[in-house]
């Protein structure tokens, strides 16, 4: 189900924070962070956030158009496998 | 014969059913047209002055994007998708189901036919 318009987007307010002392000091650092459920704001964008995958932390940059979607999406959590023969799977991996 | 957004309609339809052979126009839009032009949904297609029909034309160009307009929307939504690298955009790529489901067994409709895997080559060959 989606979530109440009433409440908003929801935000890691601990996130925002750093984001928004790093706007101010005009400074880009890479932020480490586990909060994959936090939504991108235009606030973010041009930021490189290092989303944990369960494993490690996977280096997201965020553009323009990643504003409304969350952080998690960007950051796999699962290892794709295929069989090697396959034509199909070659070209998919091929675009990647 | 009424062409309306370059379509052919059957002519022996009712309005209502006719105008859903129109990419774009489902049932309820189609009923939501004819409320508001104010045509029977029960006149067959055939029955239509030509002033109707140019009505239903205005009406869809002016407030619905169909056909060609909407299948390239939705394929800029998913290339979006695709781009900026997102989980569902990636399940797009591979052709698997993007709304969660199992792959384990079913998910023919995203994945197509069975391509068995078997110790021999013989899979790879039927491409």
């Amino acid at each position: 189900m989606a979530r109440s318009l009433k409440k908003g987007p929801y935000i890691d307010f601990k996130l925002l924070k750093k984001v928004e002392k790093l706007n101010k000091s005009n400074k880009k650092t890479v932020i480490k962070t586990w909060s994959r459920a936090c939504t991108i704001i235009p606030e973010f964008i041009g930021h490189t956030f290092a989303v944990h995958n369960g494993n490690k932390f996977i280096p997201v940059f965020i553009t323009e158009n990643m504003v409304g979607h969350k952080l998690g999406e960007f950051s796999m959590t699962r290892t794709f496998r295929a069989h090697s023969g396959q034509r199909k799977e070659e070209k998919a991996g091929g675009v990647k | 014969m009424a062409r309306i957004a370059g379509i052919d309609i059957s002519k022996n339809k009712r309005i209502v059913i006719g105008l859903t052979a129109i990419f774009g126009i489902g049932k309820s839009s189609s009923q939501k047209i004819l409320k508001k032009l104010g045509i029977s949904e029960d006149k067959k297609v055939q029955e239509l002055t030509d002033d109707e029909i140019n009505q239903i034309r205005s009406e869809i160009t002016n407030n619905l994007k169909v056909e060609g307009a909407l299948r390239s929307e939705v394929q800029m939504n998913i290339k979006r998708l695709m781009d900026i690298g997102t989980y569902r955009g990636k399940r797009h790529r591979r052709g698997l189901p993007v709304r969660g489901q199992r792959t384990r067994t079913n998910a023919r409709t995203r994945k197509g036919k069975r391509k068995t895997v078997a110790g021999k080559k013989k899979a790879t060959a039927k491409k």
